[in-house]
């Protein structure tokens, strides 16, 4: 193993100042090893499915690695030029997750090939290669995001105007007609022509930026201290109206959008940044009461959200129909066990949308227990480095950003991974980077370019300033200045 | 497949996922000595551990106001404080000035010294007018935010 210590101060030119400290290991050639470690276990997976479907390993999967290796080739090199003190974790941990879910869709691709084959029918669509284009699609946002924004702090001038563009992302969807929007019954996309993309993911990140700024500049008046009541301050009855509004617009996508999901997701990040910026419990006790009370009216109010909550509860009373799904993805992890049925080996397919929504159950069958574990620490790990670069950084805005940007994908995932497990009701969330699925992945990988932005501007040294010596003006000389002509 | 390759592979690709965890938590744990994720970097960097001396200040500790429990390792150079983008320490705080103070080293002791600010530093309760020695532990209040200089 490599000593972190000894690598990665890379060589790099810095300042040329001549007492300045000594270099800072940048830790981008621990990222460079981490990330060749990441594509072995990537072809290794690869490698495994195809031997396990007795298929020969053809030309396609050729070109499937050799653009995954090339594009976090490039993501690697564009990191190390733009953002060179940023985190060495992140990165790798994103390039397994998703490589692991290219594999998987691939799998999934040779199961729907087989099937149609067995029954006569047209072949289907073959989803890896989209997955790949929108792979290559989110890095380059990631390489743009960390080009353009060379500092998260500039973010903060365009608090309002993204907060603005996030509202409008959001609503969008729901108000639009439903031949636009609606797929499966949820209203949350974009359908433009060829392809069509989910607006709420990309909003995620907008309001993140927004509520970052307004809390940072209005942090005060939220901490204003109302009246005391079993031992937690509580604010005052009229401070409480951003989080009413928030809480409004959140149930206003649940009922117009139908989706449970990203009105959970966004009203998780407004609660936990405002707790983040006041230090206060009574902001989460009352936002989850009043949640709760929403998420009660809306389950005596709307059918969709009922039949959710009764397959939660019992998804074998209506196994043929409703409960199918997470029926079978049961049956799937069950079937996974400790040690899994080994890559390519299980029935993952038998799940309808295995390969979006119940991607954790494909990886559970396969992986078995001590896959599935594996691949939540390299979760927990790229979401403990977030909060720590929220923690290290130095001005609250980047400190709230880097919270929002880190919460939001432990959030995602555990609304996800809980659906799925028949911990929570099923949600229509998609796993971070893991699952099939254009928009999320695009939208996550813009998150993390940002949160590596952050915990550059954390790491990085202290900015080199000649200590210019200061006269009080009261004491200093006169002078003789020339006039400029 | 044979089963016995099938069943080792199996075994072997989960190891090889694992391994990855462990090599990535072992990157993390290097990290984790530094609170401000900057000190266990900076090994090496002229610390002066062994000779005896009063034991000299090696971070800054916010300690009240917005940014609590912020640290900044500290090496030779100046920690200039205020509400301006490009401070060491930034602060959002109405009562700080946009350069505000300026905690800078100069033999073995730290130095705090305003920078002519509009509501005044102040080392523990007496206001800064000129450099003062700021010693270990010692409150410096600036607006909202208070700091101390830690071993």
């Amino acid at each position: 193993m490599i000593s972190p210590d000894v690598v990665g101060s890379g060589g790099r030119a810095a300042d040329p100042a001549p007492e300045r400290a000594p270099a800072l290991p940048t830790g981008r050639n621990i990222e460079l090893v981490l990330l060749a470690f990441a594509a072995a276990i990537v072809t290794a997976a690869l490698v495994l499915v195809e031997a396990n479907q007795e298929n020969e390993l053809t030309r396609a999967l050729l070109y499937v690695g050799a653009a995954y290796l090339g594009l976090f080739t490039v993501a690697h090199f564009a990191v190390r030029k733009l953002a060179p003190y940023a985190d060495p974790v992140m990165l790798p941990c994103v390039a397994l997750l998703n490589g692991l879910g290219l594999v998987m869709i691939h799998r999934l691709d040779l199961a729907a090939a087989d099937r149609a084959v067995a029954l006569g029918r047209a072949a289907p669509t073959v989803l890896i290669q989209r997955q790949v284009a929108w792979t290559a699609i989110g890095l380059v946002l990631f390489v743009g995001v960390l080009y353009l924004v060379r500092n998260h702090r500039t973010l903060a001038r365009y608090g309002y105007t993204a907060g603005f563009a996030g509202l409008v992302l959001l609503a969008l969807p729901g108000l639009l007609p439903s031949s636009i929007s609606e797929v499966n019954g949820a209203r949350i996309w974009l359908r433009l022509g060829i392809f069509s993309i989910q607006p709420g993911e990309f909003a995620k990140i907008l309001l993140i930026v927004f509520f970052s700024v307004f809390l940072m500049q209005k942090r005060e008046l939220f901490s204003e201290a109302g009246r005391t009541f079993l031992r937690m301050e509580f604010p005052r009855a009229r401070d409480l109206a951003p989080l009413l509004i928030a809480w409004g617009l959140s149930v206003g996508v649940l009922v117009l959008e139908r989706d449970l999901g990203t009105s959970l997701l966004f009203f998780g990040i407004v609660l936990v940044l405002l707790y983040t910026a006041t230090n206060k419990v009574s902001w989460m006790v009352i936002g989850l009461s009043i949640f709760l009370a929403g998420g009660f009216v809306a389950y005596q109010l709307f059918g969709h959200v009922r039949t959710r909550v009764e397959i939660w509860l019992d998804p074998f009373a209506d196994f043929n129909g409703a409960g199918y799904q997470l029926g079978q993805a049961l049956f799937g992890l069950g079937t996974g066990g400790v040690g899994g049925t080994g890559l390519g080996a299980g029935r993952p397919d038998l799940v309808p949308y295995a390969e979006s929504d119940f991607m954790f159950s494909s990886l559970g069958e396969e992986l078995g227990l001590v896959g599935l574990a594996a691949i939540l620490v390299v979760y927990l790990v790229l979401i403990t480095r977030g909060l720590r670069t929220a923690l290290a950084v130095r001005d609250s805005f980047g400190k709230l950003l880097a919270t929002g940007l880190a919460f939001t994908l432990a959030l995602q995932m555990f609304v996800v991974i809980g659906g799925v497990t028949r911990l929570i009701p099923l949600t229509g969330l998609t796993l971070p980077f893991l699952s099939y699925g254009g928009s999320s992945l695009v939208a996550n990988y813009a998150l993390v370019a940002l949160l590596l932005r952050v915990s550059n501007a954390a790491r990085a040294p202290l900015p080199h300033r000649p200590a210019a010596p200061q006269v009080p003006i009261a004491e200093a000389g006169t002078e003789l200045v020339e006039r400029p002509s | 497949m044979p089963e016995l390759v099938l069943q080792l592979t199996r075994a072997g690709f989960l190891a090889l996922l694992w391994i990855f965890v462990l090599f990535s938590l072992r990157v993390v744990r290097s990290d984790l000595y530094g609170a401000a994720g900057l000190r266990a970097l900076v090994s090496g960097g002229g610390r002066t551990r062994g000779r005896s001396r009063v034991r000299a200040a090696r971070q800054l500790l916010v300690t009240q106001g917005p940014l609590t429990g912020t640290r900044i390792s500290l090496d030779s150079r100046p920690i200039l404080i205020g509400r301006a983008d490009d401070s060491t320490l930034v602060l959002d705080d109405d009562y700080a000035s946009t350069r505000h103070a300026r905690i800078a080293q100069q033999g073995d002791d730290w130095y705090v010294e305003d920078l002519g600010s509009t509501n005044g530093t102040y080392l523990d309760r007496a206001k800064v007018t000129a450099p003062t020695r700021v010693p270990l532990g010692v409150p410096v209040r600036i607006g909202k935010t208070v700091i101390e200089l830690r071993s």
